[in-house]
Parts: C-alpha cells; structure tokens; sequence
C-alpha cells in the first residue's frame, strides 16, 4: 500500500468519526452517560423524603433481597420483591412462548402469500406495531375491563350472569402483553421464513416426511435465528414493561418497571430504584449477549 | 415455478390461526375507533353516532395543551435526530470500515437495546440534578431526550436508503470539478431524501410516541398527549380518551402510509 493510499484511508477513517460525532455526543449526554449516574445512586444512602445522602451504602443492593425486620433487626426475605420478580419472569415467558405459537403461523402465512397480497398482510402487521403503546393497553382494556367490550357480549347472549374479572389480574397483564407485543414476534419470523427456499419442503415430502417431520425437522431449525430474534424482541420489552402492567394490573399486580417507579415515588427509596435498574439492565444484556452469541453461532455453520 | 411450492407450504392450521391473530389486532383497535362516535358514555349502549366526544376533548384546555406541547417536542426531536442521523449514516456507510465502527452502531443502536424505564429513571436523576442546579425547567430536556432515542429510528431508513447508492454519480460530479459541498448538496442529498424524509417521519410517529420516559423527565404541568392520558386513565374512562386516541392513531396511520409509499419508490 503507497503513503498516499494510506493517508486516504487514514482521512476517510477520520471523517466516518466526525460525522458521526454529534449524534454519539447526543447519545452519550441523554441515553448513555445517565447510566453512569444510576450505578453511582445505587451506592449511596437514601435520604428520609426521598433522593439520596452522598454516603457509601450497599443498602440499596441488599433491599433488592433482604428487608430489615423493624423489630429484631435481622435481615428477612423481601417477600414482596420476590413476589413482584417472579411475576415478571413467568408473564414475560408467558407472553413470549404465546406470541410464538400464535406469531409463527401468522408469519407463515404471510411469508407464503403472493407478492401483492403478502405487502397487504405485511402493512396490517405493521399498524399496530407503530401504533402508541398506551392506546393499544387501553384499547385491550376496552375490551376486557367489567363493562368491556367481551362481558358486554357475552352477557348479552347470556353466556355469563356476572362480568369476568379480567382486569387487576396477572392475565389481564398477560393477555395485554401479548396484544402489543405479538407484531414484535411476527416481524423477524416473517424475514426469517421470507428467506425459507420452499423447495425444500418438496424435497421433504418427496422423501415421504409427515407434515410434522416438516414442520419440526426441516422449518423449524432453518429459521431458528428468526424464532430467537422474535422471542428476544417480545421478552426484553415485557420483562422492563411499566406501562401495560400499570394500566391493566391497576397498580396492584406490579412487574420490575412498576417496582422501581414505586421507589423513586412513594418508596423514597432512590438507591434501591438505581439497583432494580440495573438488575433489570444486567439481565436484559445477558439475554442480548445470548442471541449474539447463538446468531453468529448459525451464521458459522453456514 | 415459484406456483406449485404454495401448495407444498400449506401447514393445517396456519391460516386459521392467522386470521384469528388479525381479528385479535384488529378488533380491540376498531372498537376504540367505533366507540368514540357513541354519543353514550357506557359500552352497553349506542345512542348514535356523534361527534360529541372530540368537541369535548377539542374544548378541554388541557388536552389542547398537551397536544400543542407534543406536536412542538416530536417536530423537534425530529428533525434534530434525522439531521444527527443522516451525518451519522453518511459517516457509517460507503467508507472502508474503520476502527471503532462496530463502537458506533452500539451507541446508536442502544436506545433499542435498554429497557425504557431504565433511561426513565436516570435522564430523572440527571436532568433532575440539571434543573436544581441551573433552575431552568424548559421544553428543553424533553426535547433532547426525544431526539437521543429517536435517533436509531431516523437512522435505519437513512442508511438503508445510503447502502442502495453506490458512487459513481458523486464520483462523476467531482470529475467535473464540483466542490465536495456542491457534490453533496447536488447529488448526495437530493438522492438520499426519500431515505431523510422517512427517517424524520419514523422519529416523529416515536416521539410522538413515548410514554415513559416523557413521563420521568417532564416537570410540573409538561404534560404531553400521552402522559396526560396516562394520567386520566387512573381516573373516569370516558370516551373523550377514545376520541384522543382516534386522533393519533389517525397521525400515525397517516405518516406510516406515506413512509411505505416513499419507500417503495425506491425499488
């Protein structure tokens, strides 16, 4: 390579980065550097009527698991915090594997319409992804609340007497959860299956596999990258969801976000919201590293 | 020859289960529309069509407000995101890769990454610190929120739209002794605009948008479209939240129209 070639990669190199400056410098101010800030609160005291004393204090952390019993002075289970974590875990799992067994033949069926009509399919999938969060919760409450939509209906035509106490209940939250989230599954299933070569499916059935031998040797391990991108994006907003479980669980059935709002408000218990925080980052990066990890595991395999 | 495989692709079941996943999208987005136009305020009844509920929300100061306020900060955020964006993605792309690239796409890409509650709460404590300290309370930290994560929605269009444009048009403009200026003004951006355009559309419907973190960082009586319904729903539901809500959903709709028609061109 001659000076000259060097100095232009050199130049080029230096460009890439001065361009995209001003945007890292918006990031780094307002989406990564307060990061910084939330590790730091996590270390210090809480204050009485909320924020924090700039003391050292591993408080914060230890809530996360242990209360301090008021009368013995020992360190007990925070029960409710548990509570409130394996709600949050089991819904978000819920809500994943459901978006999935209804998510993969809505993409399938997309995927093998003809070129025209799957556009069609594709924009409808796309409305209610764009679509304001808050009012696709409310527009599921509409549906399930007591003088909803569903027991309007159903004690019209007399099949109940009472209306179903849908609303402040964990499937309440379940099923808004995967109301918003299930275009978030359909979108990388269907890029998944769009790239699926059908013929080999003829070849499948020419080799007289069962429709089930098809489904489950052939389908479902080729487009596995997209199964693990669609069920990452669906987890991930469910296990840090603060509006859908606020409106739907009424403040009573609280998840993760709803817990570390509680701590910043009427908790006054600053340094615990930074650690739940983290805690809530910390697992959402590990699942992240995972699918990284499991694409590029496929992509080496060819 | 693509024809036949149509046949060998049908799973039982898969349509059946597909018409049913559009009917469950669809029906609860319709019966927010239909029920705005009830004159009545129960979901037992319907007293007719009316357009009542919009005059109410249209007469409630403080719904006005908050969509004055909301329509101002997603104006913002989006144009000052899609300007950082396209400098970014002509920085990120039609170049030898450099070190330090893989760097930048994480940055820009983070907001998609982080649970939005986690941004909440530390743009909270910040630009609470911020607030204390200076004692200004502006539109200004809402608008500067919005456009960091209204950055990697303005930037994916921008790029994508950069990556289908190879060099041969600037090359020639600067053969013909345009100045890298001209060059760009010339050739580059009037090319890459369908890309700008739908990229500052994408930010905008984002912005526009956003529950939680406008809910963490706003100071008193900052309220936008969203935070202001958020706060209603502890309350009353009537159907003036439905007539709201019909209107974004008809924002968004509009704007996701125009991105699709914009982007299609391309091909």
């Amino acid at each position: 390579m001659s000076p000259a070639e060097e100095d232009q990669i050199k130049q080029s190199a230096r460009n890439g980065w001065l361009l995209s400056a001003p945007a890292l410098f918006v990031l780094t101010v307002a989406a990564v550097g307060p990061l910084v800030i939330i590790l730091l609160y996590s270390f210090l005291e809480a204050g009485k009527h909320g924020n924090v004393v700039w003391n050292f204090s591993l408080e914060g952390w230890q809530s996360i698991l242990w209360t301090k019993d008021i009368f013995t002075d020992s360190y007990v289970w925070a029960d409710a915090h548990l509570t409130i974590f394996w709600r949050s875990v089991k819904l978000s799992f819920m809500t994943t594997i459901f978006a999935f067994l209804v998510g993969f033949p809505t993409a399938w069926f997309i995927a093998t319409r003809p070129p025209k009509a799957r556009a069609f399919w594709l924009f409808l999938i796309t409305i209610p992804f764009w679509t304001n969060l808050l009012i696709r919760t409310y527009a599921i409450n509409e549906v399930i609340r007591a003088q909803g939509l569903l027991n309007t209906i159903l004690m019209k035509i007399g099949a109940i007497s009472k209306p179903l106490e849908l609303v402040y209940t964990d499937t309440a939250i379940f099923i808004g959860m995967t109301y918003v989230y299930l275009p978030l599954m359909v979108l990388p299933l269907f890029a998944a299956i769009d790239r699926f070569d059908m013929r080999l499916l003829e070849a499948g059935y020419d080799l007289y596999a069962s429709r089930w031998d098809i489904l489950r040797r052939i389908i479902l391990p080729i487009v596995k990258p997209g199964i693990i991108a669609g069920s990452i994006l669906v987890f991930v907003p469910s296990l840090g969801a603060y509006v859908t479980p606020r409106v739907l669980g009424g403040g009573k059935q609280m998840m993760i976000g709803n817990l570390i709002e509680l701590q910043f408000g009427q908790g006054k218990n600053w340094p615990l919201g930074a650690a739940l925080s983290l805690t809530l980052l910390l697992i959402v990066t590990a699942a992240l590293l995972y699918y990284v990890k499991v694409a590029n595991g496929e992509k080496s395999h060819g | 020859m693509a024809k036949p495989s149509f046949q060998v692709a049908r799973l039982p079941g898969f349509s059946t289960v597909a018409m049913l996943a559009f009917l469950a999208l669809y029906i609860p987005i319709l019966t927010l529309v239909v029920y705005s136009f009830n004159s009545e305020i129960s979901m037992g009844e319907w007293g007719g069509f009316s357009w009542k509920w919009y005059e109410k929300a249209w007469a409630n100061e403080a719904v006005k407000d908050a969509t004055l306020r909301s329509l101002n900060i997603a104006a913002f955020a989006a144009v000052i995101s899609t300007a950082l964006a396209t400098m970014a993605a002509l920085g990120t792309t039609r170049r030898r890769v450099f070190k330090g690239q893989t760097f930048i796409y994480v940055m820009i890409n983070q907001p998609l990454m982080v649970p939005e509650i986690v941004t909440a709460v530390a743009l909270m404590i910040l630009f609470g610190l911020i607030k204390t300290v200076t004692g200004v309370h502006g539109l200004g930290y809402l608008i500067l929120a919005h456009s960091a994560f209204c950055i990697p929605f303005a930037y994916l269009p921008i790029r994508a739209r950069l990556e289908g444009m190879d060099l041969t048009l600037e090359t020639a403009a600067s053969d013909l002794y345009a100045s890298p200026w001209a060059t760009f003004r010339r050739v580059t951006l009037p090319l890459l605009m369908p890309g700008v355009i739908a990229g500052m559309m994408l930010a905008f419907v984002v912005s526009l948008d956003d529950v939680v973190i406008t809910e963490f960082v706003k100071s008193a009586g900052q309220d936008t479209l969203p935070t202001y319904m958020l706060g209603q729903m502890r309350r009353q539901l009537t159907p003036e939240i439905n007539a709201i809500s019909t209107g974004l959903l008809f924002i968004t709709v509009a704007m996701l129209t125009a991105f699709f028609l914009l982007t299609r061109k391309q091909d």
